[in-house]
């Protein structure tokens, strides 16, 4: 037994010298990857997040390709689970080419996710991770490019007042986002002078018989739930069902057409049904026109929200990468060089607005707004009507 | 005719009325009497204070008002957990063991009868459909359900659960809990290469989202959907038609022989292995219609739509001894009723401390009161019974 063994180990110190030698020459390979969910129930956004990514890629890629660098996308599937967000997240960071990390869409899968690339010192640039612990960590290397939550919550409160809602009935998700928003609502509204008559949690997707009952009892003027729209589109067309006439009034979860495949005729009933977002329909963004255009020939689909501010946060990073590189006469920047060149770009223009980041990673104002349902038909929900728009800047 | 009247044996079909009605009755005021008698413990209470400044009710009356709905909403997701609660209980009785892919045959059944009715909707007849009409589509989403999932359960126990007939138990579970995630990941393979989505929604259509006004106290109205109506009328029928094809029939009569001795059985001219087919057959198209029942009342699917409703019916068959067709019965009426009840009034009693997410605790701890107390589910020595 004792040859062979003998054997292997020079064996596998030759190969892991071919490997190494291997790994140097492709170097001149640079990789964004994209985090979202492509499979399950939030596929919807999670694709074009990638596919916004991908345009991105090809159209801006130029200057690296010039420089002599091949820039690939590649794409992961955190299936909107932080578990499997963290493992994705391990992979990405031991592949030397990737140099930064557009994603995620949910924030309670890139909040532990981030953790590892803080720990590679890899850049991340979040197209609609809202909760205020993205960026509250104060990291050098994670941004976004969307609104807060605390912001949010509050926003959305302050609608529901001034449409002259009193009382409140108050749902989430227990997750990290929609319980945070949530929070962010209650504390906004009873500082509004409007009561919460209800505050509480369901991870339940199908059968809301339950929950309704005590907040059909307790005759809300408005039904606030954070969370995404898988479980919201489904609580409000039963809530519908049983008689409720109010307001129906969710957040940036809310935004995807989805939810009117789902809930349909009920988003119009009552006193009709609201979102707050922190991305605006592509339309609405004086200079995304073309990039709706091109996006709609490329992958024969309108945008779905947060695909253009992927596309921006790709654009972010590609010319931070740029400059790393010039900056480094040439040569390939080590990782945490592009975050700090990140945080170096001043007034960048993208398709969704003008970026530049405070110490924190946080776009120095972000913009908010609040949509309301105008269609039962998922293919309209780019129509929808904008109530409000806001621009505030990230709390200090 | 006279014949055929003359052989059907109307006691095997009016019992298991009588027990559901028993069932129901019970399961609805003795819930109740406890939430009443709650209630008046809790007079005077902080809860009892804040519903006064929220809603100017005591908690009393709040307690009685919303009593109804309450009743009504756990009398139908009861009779959808029975439904199911039958096909485990039914495969215990024969093979003891637990077909944990009973759940996503459940969910093969609602997503095959709401993929038929888009298609349907999809050709613009339902649109069309008189109120007549609707139910006839309805009930053929149902038999198009039925079979799928029967079919599905009878080739699953064909592939994963005969070779291993004669390992121990715990090796088909473990082949179940497999079959259960690969029939998952198949739903979801089917279907998005066939139609790209993820949820299925059910097409709105008929009359089945209108209200019927039961009663009136006072001013108050209360009323029941009529889709709630469809799901306890059917499932009513269903396990009737179980009932009597268990316990009044020839092939029935060759089950509960297999469910009690295999090799004796065998020796009597029955061929087990076809009456075990045919026990997931029968359990697999119930499963099946329950599903569309499901996708009916809860209007949306998505291919994991099975786990919950799956873990909560196999609670239920525990809870009312598992092996025991009438025990199914009574174990999904108490689990959908105390879910039912905690969910509805956790959060006011508790001034918003446990909220209605804590509505399974809530009917997975009295699970485990039951079985501490009585090991054998509430009906478990009534083995007789068993299919």
């Amino acid at each position: 037994m004792r040859k062979p063994l003998s054997l292997f180990a020079p064996t596998l110190a030759t190969l892991v010298l071919l490997l190494a030698a291997g790994c140097d020459k492709e170097n001149k390979t640079i990789k964004i990857a994209t985090q979202s969910p492509l499979s399950g129930a939030m596929s919807v956004i999670g694709s074009d997040i990638k596919s916004g990514t991908q345009l991105a890629i090809d159209q801006l890629g130029g200057p690296l390709t010039k420089m002599g660098y091949k820039v690939e996308l590649a794409p992961f599937d955190d299936q909107g689970n932080p578990d499997t967000g963290v493992a994705n997240a391990k992979n990405i960071v031991s592949d030397p080419a990737v140099l930064g990390v557009v994603g995620h869409y949910n924030s309670g899968v890139q909040i532990p996710s981030s953790e590892e690339y803080h720990a590679a010192n890899l850049c991340n640039v979040s197209p609609a991770n809202t909760n205020p612990k993205v960026t509250e960590r104060g990291y050098a290397e994670i941004n976004r490019v969307c609104g807060r939550d605390d912001v949010q919550g509050a926003v959305g409160a302050q609608f529901a007042k001034s449409k002259g809602i009193k009382t409140a009935y108050v749902l989430h998700d227990k997750t990290a986002y929609g319980q945070g928003i949530a929070e962010y609502f209650k504390k906004e509204a009873e500082t509004q002078g409007m009561k919460v008559v209800g505050f509480a949690g369901t991870e339940e997707k199908a059968n809301f018989d339950a929950i309704l009952s005590p907040i059909i009892a307790a005759k809300p003027e408005c039904i606030y739930f954070g969370g995404m729209f898988d479980q919201a589109a489904v609580l409000y067309k039963q809530a519908r069902q049983k008689g409720f006439k109010g307001m129906c009034l969710s957040d940036d979860g809310f935004d995807s057409p989805d939810a009117a495949k789902i809930a349909g005729d009920a988003l119009m009933q009552g006193a009709g049904t609201y979102f707050s977002t922190v991305s605006g329909p592509a339309s609405v963004y004086p200079d995304a026109a073309k990039f709706v255009t091109d996006f709609k020939a490329k992958f024969n689909n309108n945008p779905q929200p947060f695909a253009a501010q992927s596309y921006d946060c790709t654009a972010i990073l590609l010319k931070a990468i740029e400059n790393a590189i010039t900056a480094n006469g040439g040569k390939l920047p080590a990782r945490a060089d592009v975050g700090k060149a990140v945080r170096a770009l001043q007034n960048f223009k993208g398709v969704t607005g003008t970026y530049t980041f405070n110490a924190k990673g946080d776009p120095t104002t972000g913009k908010y707004f609040v949509i309301q349902v105008t269609s039962p038909d998922p293919a309209s929900w780019a129509t929808n009507k904008i109530d409000q728009t806001l621009s505030i800047a990230p709390p200090k | 005719m006279r014949h055929f009247m003359g052989s059907v044996n109307l006691r095997q079909i009016l019992m298991p009325i009588g027990q559901m009605a028993i069932f129901v009755t019970g399961a609805g005021v003795l819930c109740s009497a406890v939430m009443l008698v709650l209630a008046l413990l809790f007079r005077g209470s902080g809860a009892d204070q804040v519903l006064q400044a929220t809603q100017g009710v005591g908690i009393l009356t709040y307690t009685l008002n919303s009593l109804p709905q309450v009743l009504i909403d756990g009398v139908t997701i009861g009779f959808v957990y029975a439904a199911i609660a039958l096909g485990y209980t039914m495969v215990y009785g024969v093979l003891q063991f637990i077909n944990f892919a009973h759940s996503e045959i459940f969910a093969i059944g609602a997503f095959c009868g709401v993929e038929s009715l888009i298609a349907l909707n999809g050709l613009g007849v339902l649109a069309k459909a008189s109120a007549m009409g609707s139910f006839l589509y309805l009930g053929l989403a149902l038999v198009i359900g039925m079979a799928a999932s029967g079919g599905m359960a009878v080739l699953v126990e064909r592939v994963a659960y005969r070779p291993l007939r004669s390992s121990p138990t715990l090796i088909a579970l473990i082949s179940a809990i497999g079959v259960s995630f690969a029939l998952q990941d198949i739903i979801r393979l089917v279907e998005s290469m066939t139609s790209g989505q993820f949820y299925r929604v059910i097409p709105t259509f008929g009359n089945f989202d209108e209200r019927i006004t039961l009663f009136r106290i006072g001013s108050k109205i209360i009323d029941i959907q009529v889709k709630s109506v469809v799901v306890i009328l059917a499932a009513v029928v269903m396990l009737v038609a179980l009932n009597y094809l268990v316990g009044s029939t020839k092939v029935g009569k060759a089950i509960r022989a297999v469910s009690q001795d295999k090799n004796t059985a065998a020796l009597m001219g029955i061929n087990v292995n076809a009456m075990i087919s045919l026990t997931f057959l029968v359990g697999g198209s119930l499963g099946g219609a329950a599903g569309v029942l499901y996708a009916l009342k809860f209007t949306r699917i998505d291919p994991f739509v099975g786990f919950m409703p799956g873990i909560k019916a196999f609670a239920a068959a525990v809870l009312g001894g598992i092996g025991n067709l009438t025990g199914a019965l009574l174990g999904g009426m108490v689990l959908g009723m105390i879910e039912s009840f905690a969910g509805a009034y956790l959060g006011t009693y508790t001034m918003g401390s446990f909220g209605a997410e804590y509505k399974d605790m809530v009917a997975f701890l009295i699970l485990i009161l039951v079985i501490v107390f009585r090991p054998n589910g509430l009906l478990g020595e009534q083995v007789s019974q068993k299919a």
